[in-house]
Order: structure tokens, then sequence, then C-alpha cells
């Protein structure tokens, strides 16, 4: 933690997760697992939202943005897109144990992290994946640390050393405000992330700010981790039977689609 | 694990109020605690809260465990997640359940790794497996598929249900349950966290749109927060409210709480009216289930289309308007002729 006084800026560490792109989600019909083979991927939609409010707090009050991520090693593809956007390091766990793991070993995986890079002030992360979407992971690192959370943010600031979060909830918007470390988790769509750079595309080529690390190297053991260390399991999955649609599309003129689409609905006696 | 007994649900309350979300799932956990053939307590922490207790035992609790604070009032993660763990310890139930609303599932995400248990979030189905463990249904892959959830080793067995998707339960006065206040002890090293400011979103009508059964509902080819009162048009015409995909909130056109999808409202409409929305799988988990949905988008290839019942291809502002028109000139002409039952016997064809 910066002491008061001290001059360097916060220390970051931003929690991204590839995954698969949202249209691309296909289910294969005879696993009925997600099929992952082939489909493009990128970072997590709100954890790119969290690395560009990690990025514009760095440009405000300096300081260092860290990149974490657990997951197969080729989540390398988008922790080097992470700093060609503009973060200083990245710390990829990778590790065939890990394989399986729920939000509770996920959550520990990435605390340990946090607390081997050291001196970390903030941790962001995004509201929720567009895979897993729980949401609980970010919450989930706080209860672990036992620091305080701020969840579901549009808006991140430093204020005297106390970070302020505005919180969108269902009836408005709440101000908190908490002591430093702590654990802030970003709104999808509250900014408008960056491009990578060139400088920044460069500094991916010359090699060496990717780092892995393996469970042991962040003192897990395996019965912590992985589907041992995970206290649920997937019991089994069932393809939803969506209603089938008539599909109708009108393509005439508005005077006319609308005519016909009105007598249809009346047919259909959803509207009077 | 034979020690641990009794299902629990989150009771959140809100402005003096039970949320909807915590009072919907108060039904269901009671259809699971009888299923266990166990109680159901309702746990309450807050301020001056004592009259929701009642409203709790009245829907199907047995008993509510009062937490009473006034650093309690409004809920921050660290005090609430101490509560709640501190309970845990103390009783050990075998079932915990939260409404996934932000605080639901801020507090049972931090719960989770705090007490070292499962939490399954966002679940759309409860049931109870033949070995007694409690089976979580919840949408996964966009909603195009449902995981079964278990969680057997560790207890208690934890999870988030979905807005909307349980019906509220009936309430009878004539239920009976106990009240009972416990202390958690709470120091100001837990209140960390404050609240520093909160602006309600504006007075626009949100609560209809959990019980419309029509729902015209606006994106972001509205272009312009002004252009939905062209949807509040055609939503009064049809008896019915607004709605919104997440683009219109994010940017401030509309509340919160007038959100459909995957981080909104889950809705199921007789009829789902989707104007200048494209379809992303986000929006379609919380629309699917409607009865009929129509579409109007500009772009024929939109997502939208391939899960409508009827699509217009074309110019929002030209589509709904002349909509209005139409569903204006249909009254008219409804109430101007007298409907043929009203005509007078024996002069049907005009004799
Ligand atoms: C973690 C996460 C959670 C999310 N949760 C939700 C959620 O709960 N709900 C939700 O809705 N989204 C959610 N989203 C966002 C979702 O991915 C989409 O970005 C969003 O639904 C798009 O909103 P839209 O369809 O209004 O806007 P767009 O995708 O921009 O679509 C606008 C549409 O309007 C059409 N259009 C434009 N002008 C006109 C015109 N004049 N006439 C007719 N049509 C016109 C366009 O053709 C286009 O199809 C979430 C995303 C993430 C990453
Ligand atoms: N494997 C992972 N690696 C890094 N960060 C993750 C991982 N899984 C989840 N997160 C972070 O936690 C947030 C919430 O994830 P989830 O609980 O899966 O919805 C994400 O937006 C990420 O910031």
């Amino acid at each position: 933690m910066t002491a008061p006084g001290e001059k360097r800026g916060p220390r970051i560490a931003v929690c991204i997760k590839q995954v698969p792109k949202a249209q691309e989600l296909q289910v294969d019909p005879v696993t009925k697992t997600l099929k992952r083979v082939g489909v493009p991927s990128e970072i997590n939609p709100p954890d790119q939202n969290a690395l560009e409010t990690a990025l514009a707090l760095r440009e405000k009050h300096g300081g260092e943005i860290v990149v974490l991520s657990m997951g197969p090693t080729s989540f390398d593809e988008s922790l080097e897109r992470a700093i060609a956007m503009g973060a200083d390091r990245a710390y990829l766990i990778s590790d065939r144990n890990l394989g399986g793991s729920d939000t509770v070993p996920t959550a520990l995986t990435l605390t340990r992290a946090v607390e081997k890079v050291g001196d970390v002030d903030l941790v962001l992360c995004g509201e929720e994946t567009t895979d897993a979407s729980t949401g609980h992971v970010g919450p989930g690192i706080a209860g672990h640390m036992g620091i305080p959370q701020i969840t579901y943010c549009s808006a991140v600031s430093l204020v005297d050393g106390r970070v302020r979060g505005v919180r969108m909830i269902e009836d408005g918007a709440e101000t908190w405000e908490a002591p430093m470390p702590c654990v802030v988790t970003v709104d999808f769509g509250c900014n408008k992330p960056r491009q990578p750079t060139l400088t920044g595309k460069i500094r991916v080529k010359r090699g060496g700010l990717v780092t892995h690390w393996s469970a042991a190297d962040l003192g897990l053991e395996p019965s912590q981790i992985g589907l041992k260390g995970s206290p649920t399991i997937v019991a089994k999955v069932d393809t939803v039977q969506l209603p089938s649609r008539q599909g109708k599309i009108f393509e005439e003129e508005p005077t006319i689609a609308v005519s016909l689409l009105l007598d249809a609905l009346r047919k259909d006696k959803v509207i009077p | 694990m034979e020690a641990h007994k009794g299902v629990w649900v989150f009771l959140e309350a809100r402005n003096g109020a039970l949320r909807d979300v915590s009072v919907q799932l108060i039904g269901e956990a009671r259809r699971i605690a009888d299923k266990r053939g166990t109680d159901l307590t309702g746990i309450l922490p807050g301020w001056k809260v004592e009259p929701l207790a009642r409203h709790a035992i009245e829907c199907g609790c047995d008993r509510v465990i009062l937490v009473e604070d006034a650093r309690l009032e409004f809920y921050t993660s660290r005090p609430y997640t101490k509560v709640l763990a501190t309970l845990r310890w103390r009783h050990n139930p075998e079932v915990i359940l939260f409404g996934a609303s932000k605080n639901g599932r801020d507090l049972g995400g931090r719960l989770h790794a705090a007490i070292d248990t499962g939490l399954a979030a966002d679940c759309v189905r409860f049931d109870v497996t033949e070995e007694g463990f409690l089976d979580m249904i919840r949408p996964a892959f966009g909603g195009k598929s449902l995981a079964h959830i278990h969680c057997e080793k560790h207890r208690p067995q934890m999870a988030s249900a979905r807005w909307n998707v349980f019906p509220m339960p009936r309430r009878d006065p004539a239920r009976s349950g106990e009240v009972v206040r416990e202390t958690v002890p709470l120091e100001d090293a837990d209140f960390d966290t404050k609240i520093v400011d909160f602006k309600p979103t504006e007075s626009r009508e949100t609560r209809k749109i959990d019980d419309a059964r029509v729902l015209v509902s606006g994106g972001f080819g509205l272009g312009d927060p002004k252009n939905f009162v062209l949807l509040d048009e055609l939503a009064t015409l049809l008896g019915g409210a607004v709605s919104s995909s997440r683009k219109p909130v994010d940017l401030g056109w509309v509340p919160k709480a007038l959100q459909v999808g995957q981080t909104g409202k889950t809705v199921r409409p007789d009829l789902y009216i989707a104007v200048g929305i494209s379809g992303a799988v986000q929006h379609l988990a919380g629309m699917q289930e409607s009865a009929k949905i129509v579409a109007v988008n500009s772009d024929p290839k939109a997502a939208i289309f391939e899960i409508a019942d009827y699509g217009i291809v074309g110019d929002l502002f030209q589509v709904l308007p002349e909509m209005i028109r139409q569903l204006k000139a249909f009254r008219a002409q409804a109430q101007a002729a007298p409907p043929p039952e009203a005509a007078p016997p024996g002069r049907r064809d005009g004799a």
C-alpha cells in the first residue's frame, strides 16, 4: 500500500479473462458443451472496460498496471493485447491442475497472484464474464483477501487516497467510497476501451512482459484448485427447447407491413 | 454434514420494503424446504425492519432472524457478509438462497469465498435430487442451455435466483412464524466502506415491466432518449409498458430497472415488441421466452429477427408512427361502428 505522502501512484491489478466472442457462442449438439475450437476470442468485454478504467487512472495518478489472468496458454494473446493497449506487464497463471475450477479456486488463485505481485492498491475486475456470467470472482477475491469491494461501477476515481465508485443498481446510482487496497468491478460499456498502439505492439514484440506462473509458484496445493478445489460441479446440461417461432418478416413499405403485422397479431389474439 | 439443517433465504430490505426478488424467492424456497422436510428461515439484516419480518412470514417463512443495527440501514458488503457468515457458523443451515439483485450478487460472491462453499449464480429453477442435494439450475452459454449445478461436499449449498422467474407467493395474514432477534458483533472497522451519495433514477414508471402483458422495448436504434415517447404512446395504446435493452440504460436514457436481459430483468409477456434492438445473446437471455415476439429493425440481418414471430424490416421512425396511426384508426372505427352483437336483432344485413 502507498504510505501517505509517498509519491508513487497506485499499483493496479486488472483481472482479465479470454472468452469466445459472444456472437459466436455455439453449443455442440453432441457433447452439449461450448464449442471453443475455431471460435474467435476476445478479452471479456467488461474486462476491457476495467482495463480502460485502469489506463485512465494511471494517466491521472501515475502508478502501474499489472494484468492477471488464469487460463490456458492461448490466453497469452489477450495478455499481449492488454500490453499493447498500455498495461505495464502481465501474468498468466496456467496449470493443468487448474482445469475445471469454479469461482472459489479461481478467486483464490487470482488472490494469490495479487499477493505475489505485491503492494497492489486496487484490483479491477469486470462485472461478469460472458461465458460463465457469475460476477462472483471479483467479490470472491475481496472475500479471500478481506478487503473492501465496490461492485458494478460505471465510474471509478481516486479521492484523497480512497477509491470512489459509482454503482449502477436497480433503482439508482450509489456512490461508495472505500480505503485501499480494494476490489472494484467495472460495468460493461461504461467507457470506450482504447485500441492497441504501435508503441504498445512494439513492447509486446520485444517480449519479456508476459510471465507464466504455475499453481505451485503461488503456493497452491492441487487439492485447493481445479475440480478438486471446486465446491460445485456441473451435474448435467440440458439444451433449451425454445418455442418455435413463425419467423414471418414483412419487408413491404411501412403502411402495408404494419397493416399485415397488426392483422396477424389480431388473428393470434395478442392484441384486441 | 448431518448437522446441517434448514433452508435460508436472504431478505433484502430497501426503502422500508422487501425487494420483490426476495419475496419471489420466499415462495420457491418454501417449496424446496417442504421437499426437504425442513423449515424455512429468512435472514433479515437492517434497521427498523421488523415489520418486514412479518411480511416474510406471511409469504412462507417459518422464522425470521432479525439482525438490527443502525449501521446496517443501507447495504454494504463487509458488514452484511459478516452477519451472514456469523449466522452460518452459529446455525449450520443446509441451503442459503439469495435474490440476484446487484446487492444479492455482491453479498453472495463475497460470502462464498469467505466461508468456502459453492455458489450458483442466477438460477431460474431449483429442485432436490434423489440424494437430497439442491439441484441449482441456471442458463448457460447465452441461454442456449441449462446447467444443473450441485454442491455435494460443502455446506451450505448456496445459489442466487434471477429476478421475475418465480411468481410472487400469495400473502397469507393468518400464517404464523417466529421472529428471532440475534446480535452479531460488528466493529467500526467493518464499516470502512461508506455510501456518500445516492441518485435515484428518475420517476419513470419502472415496476410495470414486471407484470405487463405487452412490452414495447427500445434499443440503441432509438437514437435519443426523447424518442422513447414513441414507445410510450404505442405501449399505452396496447395497454402495456416500456422496457429497454442495455445500451439505452448505459447511456442514461432510461432507468436500469427497465433493462431486459442477462444483467437486467427476465420478462415473459404475451407480446414483446423489440424496436431498434439488434438481438445480442445477453438481450435474448431476458426475453426469449415471451409468448410472441415482434421485431422492428432496419437491418434485415439483425439477430433479433431469428427469434421473432413477426418482423418488420424498416425505419422505426416510419414504422412506429404508422403502427400508432393504424391502431388509433382501428380503435376509432371500432367505437364508431357498434360491434355486431350490439346491433338490433333482425337488422344484421342492413335489412
Ligand atoms: C456482461 C454483459 C452483460 C450484458 N447484459 C445485457 C442485458 O442485460 N441486456 C441487454 O440488452 N444487453 C446486454 N448486454 C449488451 C449486449 O451485448 C448488446 O451490446 C446490447 O444488447 C445492444 O443493445 P441494442 O440492441 O439496443 O443496440 P445495438 O446492438 O447497437 O443495436 C441497435 C439496433 O438498432 C437498429 N436500428 C438503428 N437505427 C434504426 C432505425 N432508424 N430503425 C430501425 N432500427 C434501427 C440497428 O440496425 C441495430 O440492430 C450485455 C453485454 C455484456 C458484455
Ligand atoms: N480466469 C480468469 N482470469 C482472470 N480474471 C478472471 C477469470 N475469471 C474471472 N475473472 C475476473 O472476474 C470477473 C467476473 O467473472 P465471473 O465471476 O466469471 O463472471 C471477470 O470480469 C474478470 O475480471
